[in-house]
């Protein structure tokens, strides 16, 4: 994606799906999904716990947990690599970015194939569980 | 244009060739992920824990059942002759079906036809074991299956059921197992999925299992709905993974993690 190219998409879909709208700058989705700012100790908790997925691929900085992937960079430094906004991009549809990555889309629910019953037309994550994620992501700096 | 379309379209069928195969002498069985520990419960049968299957199923193979009273026995007589080799060859084409079948479903048919029995039901103890005891007997040998030419349309449907995308993870198998092997899943080995050593004894369930029931649990971990068992598209993913794996030896019953 070119930085020139600044595109502005207000995703109309969204909302018809319980999602709430956002809209993509760029390679950013720069305002909060909740209107508020997350909280970064929550975040940390998610990112560890098995059941948000992220450290089944990632590996960082969290000594407690002894089973991290290693298929996808490590998240250390994650806040001087990219700003508020491009990683909130990147959870919400990473494949945006690039449509052939492995990272799944944490808040997008068409486009899936045979999705499960239990996880049928909800996203991955909750927007409030993405903003807190942000909200850790951003303070990761090296 | 015509011409710009083509070469687009030559090189995505190339990129799709290419991510689709482990070159032949990449090829590892997941028994060599495995600690040292874990590869020497496989090795040693006296501690193998799938051992304690076969051995029932060596029972059953000669216990008479259903209406017409005949053991698998009173038909194929002792099978380390008969069913040497038999499952490296499975899934196999069923002619009266007019399409595969694994060596659960013909087990189950032989007692519906021959034995004239109800099915048994797929996880059983008794279909695991019979199945562990017919498997047992091709240990070492290499897998054959999937040459017969009538089955090269299903083995077709279970290479693009291996590489669609699928579930809330939107991850296909080729994802993880042809592009991803040598890496690590939360700390987990990802191997390159390779049915060498079915049913096997596996630490995490404390049981024998099907290649069945690992397929349906990498499906519903990518949070997919998982297909029912003994369905087409199990069948053929089994298929699929066998024919993938010609040539590398039979480890039934092995150990896994
Ligand atoms: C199935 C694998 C997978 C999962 C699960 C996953 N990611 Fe990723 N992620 C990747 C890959 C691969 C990349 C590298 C870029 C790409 O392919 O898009 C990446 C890139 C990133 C980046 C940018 C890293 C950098 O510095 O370049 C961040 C930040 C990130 N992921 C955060 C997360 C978080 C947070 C979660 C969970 C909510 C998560 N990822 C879940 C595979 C995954
Ligand atoms: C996100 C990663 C991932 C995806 C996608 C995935 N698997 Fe797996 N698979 C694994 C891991 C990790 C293991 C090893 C688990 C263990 O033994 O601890 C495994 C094990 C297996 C095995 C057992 C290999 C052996 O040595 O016994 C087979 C067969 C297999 N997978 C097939 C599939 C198929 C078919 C699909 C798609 C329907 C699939 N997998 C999707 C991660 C994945």
């Amino acid at each position: 994606m070119t930085s020139a190219a600044i595109l502005l998409a207000v995703v109309s879909a969204a909302s018809a799906q319980g999602l709430r709208p956002y809209a993509v700058v760029g390679d950013a989705v720069p305002d909060s999904l909740t209107g508020t700012r997350g909280d970064a100790t929550r975040g940390r908790a998610l990112i560890v716990e098995r059941t948000s997925t992220c450290i089944l691929c990632h590996n960082g900085p969290f000594p407690e947990q002894k089973s991290q992937g290693d298929l996808a960079p490590n998240l250390s430094g994650s806040g001087s690599r990219w700003s508020e906004g491009q990683l909130r991009l990147r959870l919400v549809d990473a494949s945006r970015l690039n449509a052939t990555t492995i990272m799944p889309s944490y808040y997008r629910v068409d486009g899936l194939n045979r999705v499960g019953r239990s996880w049928l037309g909800k996203p991955i994550l909750s927007a409030e569980q993405i903003e807190d994620i942000v909200a850790y992501l951003v303070t990761l700096r090296d | 244009m015509r011409l710009l379309g083509c070469i687009a379209l030559a090189s995505a069928l190339a990129g799709a060739a290419l991510a689709a195969e482990i070159p032949q002498d990449q090829r590892r069985s997941g028994y060599s992920f495995m600690s040292a520990d874990t590869k020497a419960m496989q090795d040693d049968d006296t501690v193998n824990p799938g051992m304690l299957w076969v051995l029932d199923g060596e029972a059953l193979w000669k216990r008479k059942a259903g209406t017409s009273d005949k053991s698998c026995a009173d038909c194929h007589y002792d099978a380390r002759v008969s069913m040497k080799g038999v499952a490296a060859h499975y899934p196999a084409y069923e002619k009266a079906f007019g399409r595969p079948l694994d060596l659960e479903g013909r087990i189950n048919l032989c007692r519906a036809n021959h034995q004239q029995a109800t099915p048994l039901p797929y996880e059983s103890r008794d279909l695991l074991a019979l199945t562990a005891y017919v498997a047992q007997q091709s240990r070492g040998m290499p897998i054959e299956a999937g040459d017969d030419p009538d089955l090269k349309p299903f083995v077709e449907q279970g290479r693009e059921l291996f590489m669609q995308r699928q579930g809330q993870l939107n991850l296909g198998c080729a994802n993880c197992h042809d592009d991803n092997w040598d890496k690590k899943l939360a700390g987990s080995a990802i191997t390159q999925g390779h049915p060498t050593g079915y049913p096997l004894y596996r630490l995490e369930w404390q049981s024998l299992g099907s290649l069945q029931r690992r397929l349906r649990a990498c499906i519903t971990g990518i949070r997919a709905q998982a297909y029912d068992w003994g369905s087409p598209e199990l069948v053929a993913l089994e298929l699929y993974l066998m024919s993938r794996a010609r040539g590398m030896p039979m480890e039934a019953p092995a150990v896994r993690p």
